[in-house]
């Protein structure tokens, strides 16, 4: 199944990414190479075999409810690009809620 | 006539109301790491590499949050799946730094279960679709000229709760939103602080003409009371009648309340279904939750308000009212539980609890939890006033008394005793004293002897000023009628 590029424009707009004419176009292509090349996954013979998820076969892998010390604040906001002291800071962005 | 015409118009539209509720689960560490879920603090001091979704970091899930989600669900009966998963639900927004949410989309750990709730004079049940387990966001805190983020809350586990659409008026969601917090805090799966945002509901809401199909829904967001929901939700459904009865055109919209103003406006206009890209979490492995795990969780759940409200009523007699003070709170129901189990007068205890006890704890801030004395300190008090021992007033004094610290662990019988608080109830010195004020008021009993029956409450006064208040009046009253017989 060939990636259109309004596939790409969807993908990029959700994940907030502004992309040029010719970048849409050669992710395009890129992407449904890949596409292809994955999808010869599908040619194989799964009647019967139930969907894989995971790749180990572990299951109920679980902490206890014990609370540990947090980053020291300092080392948390080390590598922000931009911040206060107490939190990171972004460009403004409009509260969706 | 013009009233009747309103009314029908009123009815013309059925509402159609579902609701999402979140609440924070109540486990001290956080979902996927062991960060403090403490609420407040500085911003960003409960943060590690993992909540904030570091490279090379993996999450490790809480068996306390699913030990949670099973209980919730089962309180709200619901089936519990033996096999669940984690998916990850991508959506690009600061407060979220990984980028992807970890929640459940196919195989959610309950689905299928119902609350009832109080409807009109009956009750009515509303489906629950499904609890599920995911985690929460962290918060934005708008400036002027940029936007800080604060990831103290996020990656606290949340369950989702989904209604399904079976309510249909302000009153059901108000309704229903109060009889599933009483549930969450009995069970101990969340402290539902609404103002705090550990339980958030978002309501879905269309209206439509009977035998019509299903109108446009709309989803409002930024609840953060019981009132403010039942408001929201009265506001919504007009807004959307008067849209249709102009011949106007509803669109798919998420909206938020302003509970100042009274009124919600458009967030966006949903154009798309909303796509998120989920996929199964590959590193969180799936949930399998055994019978035998079922059966440890729900011999953990308490007696529901709803059922010891019925015990209250049949057991100990109380009226519906009083029933449904005490177990508004679970700590509060179970003080008295506690005293009228070990044989205390029941309504004595229930109303030392709804009076003196409630007050105090309100004077003091202190939350019902810390009242400083048990069920069995009540249970004397209740007692000792049973009796007679003691004067309602004195009980008064005594329930004060045992939230002073001085006080601290005495028993009431202790207190009454130091205070010397003890009712006059011995008949032959209550006798001797009320033949003494007879005697000495002549004019007030002729009175009464005449046909001036309300007279005796004078003779009783003065017997209790006597007494120094300790004499026990309705015995004064009773001796003072006999005394006084033609
Ligand atoms: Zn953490």
């Amino acid at each position: 199944m060939a990636i259109t590029k309004d596939t790409i424009r969807q993908i990029a707009g959700l994940a907030k990414i502004g992309l040029t004419d010719e970048e849409a176009e050669r992710f395009a292509r890129d992407l449904s190479k890949i596409d292809t090349f994955v999808g010869q996954v599908a040619k194989l013979e799964t009647e019967g075999v139930a969907p894989a998820t995971h790749s180990v076969q572990m299951k109920s892998v679980y902490r206890d409810d014990v609370m540990i010390p947090s980053l020291p604040r300092e080392e948390l906001l080390a590598n922000a690009p931009e911040h206060d002291g107490s939190g990171f800071l972004t460009p403004k962005v409009l509260d969706e809620g | 006539m013009a009233e009747a015409n309103t009314a029908a118009a009123a009815s013309e539209y059925k509402a159609v109301i579902g609701l999402e509720v979140h609440a924070e689960l109540a486990t001290d560490s956080k979902i996927y790491c062991g960060c403090s879920t403490t609420f407040g603090g500085e911003e960003n001091s409960h943060v590690c590499p993992g909540c904030l979704g570091m490279p090379g970091t993996l999450p490790l899930l809480n068996r306390k949050a699913v030990e949670y989600c099973v209980k919730a669900g089962l309180a709200l009966n619901c089936k519990i799946n033996p096999f669940s998963r984690q998916d990850r639900k991508h959506y690009f927004y600061p407060d979220l730094p990984k980028g992807f949410q970890v929640s459940q989309l196919d195989l959610p750990v309950c689905q299928n279960g119902w609350l009832e709730i109080k409807s009109g004079d009956g009750v009515k049940r509303v489906g629950i679709n499904r609890i599920h387990i995911e985690e929460d966001a962290g918060k934005l805190i708008h400036g002027a000229a940029d936007t800080k983020i604060d990831c103290n809350r996020g990656a606290t586990g949340l369950i989702e709760i989904v209604s399904e659409p079976d309510m249909s008026s302000p009153e059901d969601v108000y309704a229903y939103m109060e009889a599933l917090r009483e549930i969450l805090l009995y069970t101990g799966v969340s402290n539902c602080k609404m103002e705090e945002g550990s339980l958030r509901c978002d309501i879905n809401i269309s209206i439509h003409k009977d035998g019509e199909p299903y109108g446009v829904r709309t989803e409002m967001k930024n609840l953060n009371s019981l009132s403010a929901a039942k408001a929201a939700t009265a506001y919504e459904i007009k807004r959307q009648e008067k849209v249709l009865r102009e011949g106007g055109v509803l669109f798919q919209a998420t909206l938020r309340w302003d509970d100042d103003k009274g009124l919600n406006y458009v967030m966006r206009v949903k154009e798309h279904a909303d796509e998120y890209y989920y996929f199964p979490e590959p590193d969180i492995m799936p949930i399998v939750v055994t019978p035998e795990e079922i059966r440890l969780i729900r011999d953990t759940l308490p007696e529901m308000p709803k059922a010891r409200r019925e015990r209250y009523r049949e057991r100990y007699g109380l009226s519906e009212y009083d029933a449904g003070i005490l177990t508004v709170n679970k700590a509060l129901s179970d003080l008295f539980d506690q005293a009228a189990g070990a044989g205390a007068p029941a309504k004595t205890c229930a109303n030392l609890i709804m009076g003196d006890v409630a007050r105090l704890l309100g004077e003091k801030g202190l939350p019902p939890e810390q009242a400083p004395f048990d069920g069995s300190a009540l249970a004397e008090l209740a007692n000792l006033v049973g009796e007679g021992a003691i004067s309602s007033s004195a009980a008064s004094k005594v329930t004060e008394m045992l939230f002073e610290p001085v006080y601290a662990g005495k028993s009431p019988k202790a207190i009454v005793e130091e205070m010397d608080l003890g009712q006059v109830s011995d008949e032959s010195a209550l006798r001797e004293m009320c033949r003494q004020v007879v005697a000495d008021n002549p004019k007030i009993a002729a009175d009464y002897r005449g046909g001036k029956k309300q007279a005796i409450s004078a003779l009783v006064g003065q017997v209790m000023k006597a007494s120094q208040g300790k004499a026990n009046p309705g015995m004064v009253n009773r001796l003072l009628q006999e005394l006084l017989q033609p």
